[in-house]
């Protein structure tokens, strides 16, 4: 009986696969949503097995603050491109064109309008009923209880008082017409396992991953590279001077906008090197999302008004 | 874990899910925290975090449980309200903890953290003993049919790590778990806060000579808790990319299915062979259970969602109105006047509770009469669904003996339930005792050049398994022995399995463990299997007081191969027979794990057939078997 087992990668494979079948199955209108780092990358690997030999039959949607990396944006269109898939980019243009950014209104509420305002607002427009979400439950703590099927209110709040139990791999899909789903096919996957499945499965990534020599700003913790000095500090509010540039070996952990979205040390060009720096962590990889440190709690809060 | 990894290793681990359960004081969060820290799973700065709330609180450790409060509510409350999952990784294995909240009203997020568990840990604190709550833990890890259970005693560094203590609730405990339905349970000494017998050895504590709970965690063997006998595999979705193209998706319930097999669809019954099994990885001649693939077909016919595949000769249980051990896990009351929508397998169907034969009271076990069910409670009803499901029992196959209800006014998940068996009354028992239209399934002996029909037809009576089952000294060998002698005397084709002979040579190398016990119960099945399939009539006699390996043995024949025989005897009578003297020896405590002194012996929930030899004498005994294998028409 010991040929039929599977590896711990292969198991939640499987899991993941069954419920984008389940999501397709039942609802009308599923979108992936589409944030181009490597856990999106993961989930469209998965969506591309669930439903091979054919195409994944939903598009994937990607929620652009105008604040992500340049390097971003041309792997996107490579990337769809190359797997035939169709992509819907939607934004909150309104709050962009009124120069939204942290520094000017807070954290906080910047993400509230790029981010939560701009994918409510693109769910309700293209009518979606589901949107895949490439969150994990080891990312934050208040994640740990997110559920598979995530249901949501017309506002796309997140009662975590009032969830959904999950038994077996029984999933109710069943809402209302003006509430949605969203659905976190890698809830089980912690960040090793994705960079594990990403080294198996050959998965492409944007380059700001790896580790590079890149001329950098440090304050407070954290590693800005230079070159996008102005995107984080428009208004030059910082007081950072050219003096203080340094050249360091650094990558990104995970990816996010610009101006929230810090460098880590590190010497690690390969994904091998990536899995030993993972194992050896001892920070935890959204340290350098500047959106989790406000408060104690405030995952908890964007979740609750409808953000992931 | 700084040194270079063996990344090879780390790719190949297996995976183990696993819950926890305990009351707020039991130290589950400062073990969980306690096993994150260890494995080195925890970040600095979420470390940091907490040790800064530890000090601000004035605590002079830092509390490793403060790692695991997730929402903001409770880490006001200082309790955890829901289900989290947790992760953490070793060189051998991923963990995936379910996190459950102990206290009476959260009854229903243990059963939804247990209904994916493989393992759970109970902890019981040192000083408190075994508490009321740890025994309704172990009942809900007994209903949802968890294969293995650790009972971690905590806070043993506040009884002064004496062993005393730690026997006293060991045998506690284990006395109360006879009357529960879990086969392997270790005992296991800890102090979570210090981390003894956590994942290394406590020196404090050297009368221990067991493993560590994270060695137990490491090693449990899992896989062979698995299903690999009944094929199930109920379609997710059909998959028609092009028009050269037509798969069935889904993921494989239990058994295994290989390229050429012959299935049947249900319910329209339509036969088939699989012609290929697709995956985005290349096809497969083989999968198995989990895994997630895309079966087609030699033939086109009509499949859609909701549908199962099965194999030809193994077949699920059909029916529209079943016995089930439902939770109800609704702020509104069951309301047994309206309709729900039960969601089983990878179909939806109206269904309405029918009957409710009782509620339990999970603290004491008793059974209560009940109009319905309110929040946390749970109990045994009927459910009758608008069109035949089909269904396995919960206990050989949770993928098709689950199922949930969905209220469609609320769209809530209102109750998860586990199917036992077809609804009966008395009169539909009698007529299947009776069937004389009750054949066994055509058989054909893999490569063989006698097929088990010529057997059957030069032998002059059909093959059967008669599985007597009972106490040590009920009188299985005695009835056994004259059946087989009389059947003999008749011309049959008859063949004996004893199970002291069997232990001499086929199980030698086999002791008395929960576990050996299910091993040796395997083999014997697996041999009778061979010997049924040419069409020999075989009696076994095994104590096998397990339900769970009696039925595995029946899984693994056909339908209507396997005679569950009960022979019942009161257990004072037994003892006082006690004809090899074990007994005397048992209770003398010169053998261990003694089937009705200190090892648990499971009634037959629903026998073939059951006989009495305190009351009836062997000859009266010995007829009455004949006459069932006749109406059976096993015998002509």
């Amino acid at each position: 009986m010991s040929s039929y087992t599977m590896t711990h990668l292969k198991q939640l494979e499987q899991e993941s696969i069954h419920i984008m079948r389940e999501v397709v199955a039942e609802f009308k209108n599923p979108v992936m949503l589409y944030s181009v780092g490597k856990d999106s990358a993961t989930m469209i690997r998965l969506a591309q097995k669930a439903f091979h030999p054919g195409k994944f039959p939903f598009p994937l949607m990607h929620v652009d603050t105008g604040y992500k990396f340049p390097e971003m944006y041309e792997f996107r269109d490579r990337h769809v491109k190359d797997i035939g898939a169709r992509l819907i980019v939607e934004s909150n243009q309104e709050a962009i064109d009124k120069g939204t950014h942290p520094s000017r209104l807070g954290n906080d509420k910047c993400c509230q309008q790029l981010k939560t305002h701009a994918l409510l607002g693109a769910i309700a427009k293209h009518g979606f009923d589901a949107a895949f979400g490439g969150a994990r439950r080891d990312e934050e703590k208040s994640r740990a209880k997110e559920r598979f099927f995530s249901v949501r209110d017309e506002f796309g709040q997140w009662d975590p008082k009032n969830q959904r139990p999950e038994l077996w791999n029984l999933y109710n899909a069943d809402i209302d017409g003006k509430e949605s789903v969203r659905i976190f096919p890698l809830s089980n996957w912690t960040e090793l396992d994705v960079w594990q499945y990403i080294k198996l499965e050959n998965i492409p990534l944007v380059p700001l991953y790896f580790s590079r020599m890149r001329k950098t700003i440090e304050m407070g913790g954290i590693i800005i590279p230079h070159e996008y000095l102005d995107t984080v500090d428009p208004d030059g509010k910082l007081g950072l001077t050219d003096d203080q540039i340094q050249e360091v070996a650094c990558r990104f952990r995970s990816l996010g906008c610009i101006p929230c979205t810090g460098a880590v040390r590190s010497t690690a060009t390969s994904i091998d090197d990536i899995i030993q720096e993972v194992v050896d962590a001892r920070r935890s990889e959204r340290e350098n999302r500047i959106i989790d440190l406000t408060s104690d709690s405030s995952m908890e809060q964007k979740k609750r008004e409808g953000y992931f | 874990m700084s040194d270079q990894l063996d990344l090879t290793a780390y790719e190949n681990k297996s995976l183990l899910r696993f819950m926890t359960s305990g009351s707020v004081d039991d130290g589950k969060s400062t073990l969980i925290g306690r096993l994150l820290y260890e494995t080195n799973c925890i970040f600095e700065d979420q470390f940091a975090a907490v040790e800064k709330t530890s000090h601000q609180r004035g605590d002079d450790r830092v509390d490793l449980a403060l790692l695991l409060d997730g929402l903001a509510a409770e880490r006001e409350q200082g309790i955890t309200i829901d289900v989290a999952y947790r992760y953490f990784t070793t060189a051998r294995r991923k963990f995936i903890i379910a996190d459950t909240p102990g206290h009476e009203q959260y009854t229903r997020n243990m059963v939804t953290g247990a209904s994916t568990s493989e393992l759970a840990i109970i902890l019981i604190d040192a000083r408190h003993g075994v508490m009321t709550q740890s025994k309704r833990h172990g009942f809900l890890i007994s209903l949802l049919q968890i294969p293995h259970l650790v009972v971690a005693v905590n806070k043993m560094d506040l009884v002064d790590y004496g062993e005393e203590v730690y026997q006293k609730i060991v045998k506690e405990y284990s006395e109360f778990s006879q009357k529960l339905d879990i086969h392997d349970i270790s005992f296991i000494p800890i102090s979570a806060l210090d981390g003894d017998n956590v994942t290394t050895r406590s020196e404090k504590m050297p009368w221990y000579q067991g493993h560590t709970l994270l060695h137990m965690l490491e090693n449990v063997h899992v896989s062979a808790d698995k299903n690999f006998v009944d094929f199930r595999f109920p379609v997710q979705s059909v998959l028609r990319p092009n028009l050269d193209f037509r798969g069935f998706s889904g993921t494989i319930s239990s058994g295994t299915i290989k390229v050429g097999e012959e299935v049947a669809a249900l319910p329209s019954g339509k036969e088939s062979r699989v012609k290929s099994i697709v995956t985005y990885d290349g096809d497969l001649d083989e999968a198995f259970a989990g895994q997630a693939v895309t079966i087609t077909l030699e033939d086109e016919i009509d499949i859609s969602r909701g549908d199962m595949i099965v194999r030809k000769n193994n077949l699920p249980l059909v029916g529209n109105e079943f016995d089930v051990n439902l939770c109800w896990m609704d702020e509104e009351p069951m309301n047994p006047r309206s309709h729900y929508l039960l969601k089983h397998t990878t179909q939806k169907v109206k269904a309405y509770v029918s009957g409710i034969q009782y509620k339990i009271d999970v603290n004491t076990l008793h059974r209560e009469d009940a109009d319905q069910f309110t929040l946390n409670e749970i109990g045994r009803v009927t459910i009758k669904t608008a069109r035949p499901l089909f269904f396995d029992n919960y206990r050989v196959n949770h993928g098709t003996g689950s199922f949930i209800l969905i209220d469609p006014l609320t769209n809530r998940t209102v109750a998860a339930g586990m199917i036992r068996g077809q609804a009966r009354d008395v009169e539909q028992v009698m007529r299947t005792q009776h069937a004389s239209n009750r054949q066994s399934t055509n058989i054909r002996w893999e490569g063989g050049v006698v097929s088990m029909a010529d057997w059957e037809r030069r032998n002059g009576h059909k093959g059967a398994v008669l599985w007597c089952t009972g106490f040590s000294g009920s009188g299985k060998s005695t009835v056994a022995k004259a059946l087989v002698k009389s059947l003999f005397g008749q011309g049959c084709q008859v063949m004996m399995l004893d199970g002291d002979n069997v232990r001499h040579g086929l199980c030698g190398d086999l002791g008395f463990s929960d576990q050996d016990r299910s091993e040796n119960i395997r083999r014997v099945g697996e041999t009778a299997k061979l010997f049924y399939e040419q069409g020999n009539i075989v009696v076994c006699t095994f104590i096998s007081p397990f339900q769970a390996d009696r039925d595995f043995v029946r899984s693994a024949l056909p339908e209507g191969a396997f005679h569950e025989l009960f022979i019942k005897c009161d257990l004072e009578v037994c003892k006082r027979r006690d004809p090899k003297g074990l007994y005397k020896k048992a209770l003398a405590g010169e053998i261990k794990d003694f089937t009705g002194i200190d090892s648990p012996y499971e009634e037959p929930a629903n026998p073939e057939i059951t006989v009495e030899t305190d009351l009836h004498s062997v000859e009266e005994i010995v007829a009455e078997l004949e006459v069932y294998l006749r109406q059976l028409k096993i015998l002509q």
